[in-house]
């Protein structure tokens, strides 16, 4: 169906064919598109002259401008070792509270614990190291294992209960399910729940007390108070690393559950840990 | 007998998925054929159920071959919705991961059942429905091949459907866009050769001297996504009776030729297919000539030859080597121009038809679609360039730039193209609402706008966050902060889905209503009937 034909409203003619209805104009091609066209093409050549760009035989050309992306990374990595280099000299050199002693070093090593913390413990500590059921909250100055910078550093360094790491902390409540009847299970679960809040049942309390003595004080102490040496919690606060209230105390009693760090100075190294500690220490709780 | 050859086929074939059922390797394989065995089976059933002793009624080999076509304008409406609404589950589920249900409708098995089946089910069934429709009337000559494209058009659709059950037993290949296991792959080469087979079959057999542009565009997208599709999935399975597969390449080539067929599945499918589109539906629902031959040449094998070689892109700042790389960003820059050569005709076609964007809310979505192509394929290579790349790069920015590609002009051109294309083919003087269109066409569109600055601007604030560091250098982000910071554009996101997807059922409704013979009354839209005037 060819035909010549001029279309009314451009007054343009069509190429003549004709396709179900549909005719083409034959405008030529918009000379902005072309010239923009030119110039995208002209820069694309002068990109691949610049950079590495053209394969050949056996490797590619190298580009005039002797770009490689291994080397700029690593010419970043090593400008930013050498501006932290003094600062992580110094935290090599001196104990973590002499570092915590010292405000330049102090100041640095929270930016880097700070930072090393968001990627390696935050999982388990949370993003604001507020903890979570099982998991200490770091900000309170409630500390298991001890909250001076030494012990803070001791605990990121070994762990708890790390079985491969024979520095680790370690302790483990026995189960007193198999030593003392559910009936002094459920009072001393509600002695230690009186000890920071109310309890339900009151009568429990004072035979609880009795269960405490004979079975209890040899880890947290005459006044419940806890022992950090042994990883014994402080019984008399009202913070909970499991749940709170008698019942839930109960069942930790009966059967505990026992959480697990991992020992991290093989994968962060002596400074990191350091870094850790003091900015740990930092957030509001330390000793 | 009427579908004797069909029936009998089939049946073996359901007996094969049957046995393959019973020994399989591995669970999940054995469950994978127990639905292409009753996948198989239901559909011999139907066949039976409808069989005739009587010889075939000759068929009328002089008109055009419509059955195929309006199946596939069923499909596409159908698998629009599915699609859209996993879209819309999946993204309630980035912002409330309670949402995940373990194991089968969780955001790793969705995610992909998304994806494919906006792209594969609902795109791949548009494009495969007016690419038939269309070489019929550009080429004045019945589909080619007798009843190949009732093979073509239902074997797709247990393509769809082994896919799209494969993810959720969690079969998967973990290829993006490309999840589907060795023997599903295998089927679709089979479907596909078949459809460029019929496809060009039509085009030899034409009474036109010459081929239309739509035609090269839909023939390009279907010879490249067989060669993309072929490569792409080169693999050894581990057992011919498992669905486990090992793929052909290993490490960084691996990673190109994924993203070689991931970007030029993009390219080829999502661009230049309904490019095609466009350049038959945009002149005719125009009524106007296209607006320029020599342009349509000019960009039509620019974009061939430029788009295949811009893979790299996606794997900047990554094992891949620098020329490479170098080479991936030059290629995507110099692609701008040749995408926005079918921007321009589209938009220009129109020209001497402007005032019909009041009146005809079909001529608007394909205005609307048209303008999303220009504003993505401007993005796009914006984000090729490595420095813009290594902020944008695995953030919410580029599922907002795949978002207004897909929803802006996938969708709206295909959505223009089914209203078009309904009251045709069933001979109905006209759809059964317009202005049913127009909600369509305006909840589309805040849906998507909706969509994309919300994603760009959660991408920047992502990609900013990942890399804001303090004077000293280290990072002040932990991943979870970014995460939470993202919540609130992940809601406003799941909205404009939803706002979009609303405008997909009432589609669905529509189109139903017109095949079923129905037509609303209604007001004309304003200014489509000449005001009458006193005489002077």
């Amino acid at each position: 169906m060819s035909s010549e034909y001029i279309d009314e409203v451009s007054g343009i003619s069509t190429t003549g064919h004709e396709w179900d209805g549909i005719r083409e104009l034959n405008t030529p091609l918009p000379r902005w598109w072309v010239i923009t066209f030119y110039i995208t093409v002209a820069w694309a050549v002068a990109y691949t002259i610049a950079y590495p760009a053209w394969p050949m035989l056996s490797s590619a050309t190298k580009g005039v401008l002797g770009y490689s992306s291994r080397n700029a990374v690593k010419i970043e990595l090593a400008a930013a070792e050498a501006a932290k280099g003094k600062y992580v000299a110094a935290i090599q050199q001196k104990t973590v509270s002499e570092i915590a002693a010292d405000d330049a070093l102090r100041e640095f090593a929270i930016a880097a614990g700070g930072a090393t913390f968001k990627v390696n413990c935050v999982q388990c500590h949370g993003s604001g190291a507020q903890g979570s059921k099982g998991f200490p909250n770091l900000n309170d100055d409630d500390w298991l294992w001890g909250g001076t910078t030494e012990q803070i550093q001791q605990t990121i360094a070994h762990g708890i209960r790390f079985a491969s790491d024979p520095d680790t902390r370690q302790s483990e409540m026995p189960p007193f399910g198999d030593i003392i009847t559910p009936e002094q299970i459920a009072q001393v679960g509600a002695y230690v729940a009186s000890l920071s809040g109310k309890v339900q049942d009151a009568s429990l309390i004072e035979p609880g007390a009795k269960v405490f003595v004979e079975n209890c004080v040899a880890c947290h102490g005459d006044n419940a108070k806890g022992n950090k040496e042994l990883g014994a919690p402080n019984l008399t606060d009202a913070i909970w690393l499991y749940a709170p209230g008698e019942t839930a105390i109960a069942v930790q009693v009966r059967a505990p559950k026992h959480g697990v760090m991992p020992a991290w100075i093989g994968r962060l190294g002596e400074t990191k840990v350091k870094e850790l500690a003091v900015y740990v220490h930092s957030l509001g709780g330390g000793e | 007998m009427k579908f004797g050859t069909e029936i009998v086929v089939l049946s073996l074939f359901a007996f094969a998925a049957l046995v393959a059922a019973g020994f399989g390797v591995e669970g999940p394989f054995r469950q994978h054929m127990g639905v292409l065995f009753f996948a198989v089976a239901g559909f011999t059933a139907i066949l039976l159920r409808n069989t005739d002793f009587k010889p075939a009624a000759p068929i009328d080999t002089s008109a055009y071959m419509d059955g195929p076509i309006r199946y596939g304008a069923i499909a596409t409406v159908f698998w629009g919705v599915v699609g859209m609404l996993v879209g819309v589950i999946i993204a309630l589920q980035l912002a409330y991961p309670h949402l995940n249900i373990q194991p089968w409708f969780n955001f790793g098995r969705l995610r992909p059942l998304h994806t494919s089946g906006v792209v594969f089910a609902f795109g791949g069934n548009a494009l495969l429905c007016t690419s038939l429709y269309v070489v019929q009337r550009t080429c004045r000559a019945r589909l080619f091949g007798g009843k190949l494209a009732w093979f073509v058009f239902w074997g797709y659709q247990l393509f769809i459907v082994m896919a799209a059950t494969g993810y959720l037993l969690g079969i998967t290949e973990a290829r993006e866009y490309a999840e589907p296991e060795w023997y599903v792959d295998l089927w679709l080469t089979i479907v596909w050769v078949a459809y460029l087979i019929l496809f060009l079959g039509t085009i030899l057999k034409r009474k036109e001297p010459h081929i239309y542009v739509a035609n090269w565009f839909y023939l390009s997208f279907i010879v490249t996504i067989a060669m993309l599709h072929v490569v792409n999935n080169l693999s050894m399975p581990a057992s011919f009776l498992g669905s486990k597969s090992y793929s052909a390449f290993s490490g960084v080539q691996d990673a190109l030729t994924q993203w070689w067929y991931g970007h030029n599945a993009v390219g080829f499918f999502l661009t230049a297919g309904f490019l095609g589109m466009m350049y038959y539906f945009v002149p005719k629902q125009a009524n106007r000539p296209v607006y320029s031959y020599r342009l349509s040449i000019v960009h039509f094998w620019a974009i061939i030859f430029l788009y295949i070689w811009a893979g790299p892109h996606h794997l900047h700042y990554t094992a891949l080597p620098d020329w490479a790389q170098t080479l991936g960003m030059a290629f995507s820059i110099m692609l701008w121009m040749p995408s926005w050569g079918g921007m321009i005709n589209g938009l220009m076609t129109l020209s001497g038809a402007w005032d019909k964007l009041r009146t005809d809310p079909i001529i608007r979505m394909m205005v609307m679609a048209v303008a999303f192509y220009g504003m993505s394929t401007f993005e796009g290579p914006i984000m090729s360039i490595k420095t813009v790349n290594s902020l944008s790069h695995y953030t919410d920015w580029t599922i907002g730039h795949v978002h207004s590609g897909a929803l802006g002009w996938v969708g709206m051109i295909s959505f223009g193209a089914i209203y078009y294309m309904v009251p045709k083919l069933w001979n109905r003087e006209r759809l059964y609402s317009l202005r049913l269109v127009t909600w369509h066409f305006w909840l589309a569109t805040l849906g998507i706008v909706v969509y994309a600055a919300v994603m760009w601007v959660s991408g920047i604030m992502q990609g900013l966050m990942w890399r804001e560091h303090d004077e000293q250098g280290f990072l002040v982000y932990s991943f979870a902060e970014t995460v939470a910071a993202m919540h609130p554009f992940y809601v406003m996101r799941a909205i404009g889905g939803a706002m979009y997807l609303t405008g997909a059922l009432l589609m669905a409704w529509n189109v139903t209503m017109t095949i079923l013979g129905h037509q609303r009354e209604e007001q004309p839209m304003p200014g489509s009937e000449p005001a009458l005037r006193p005489a002077e």
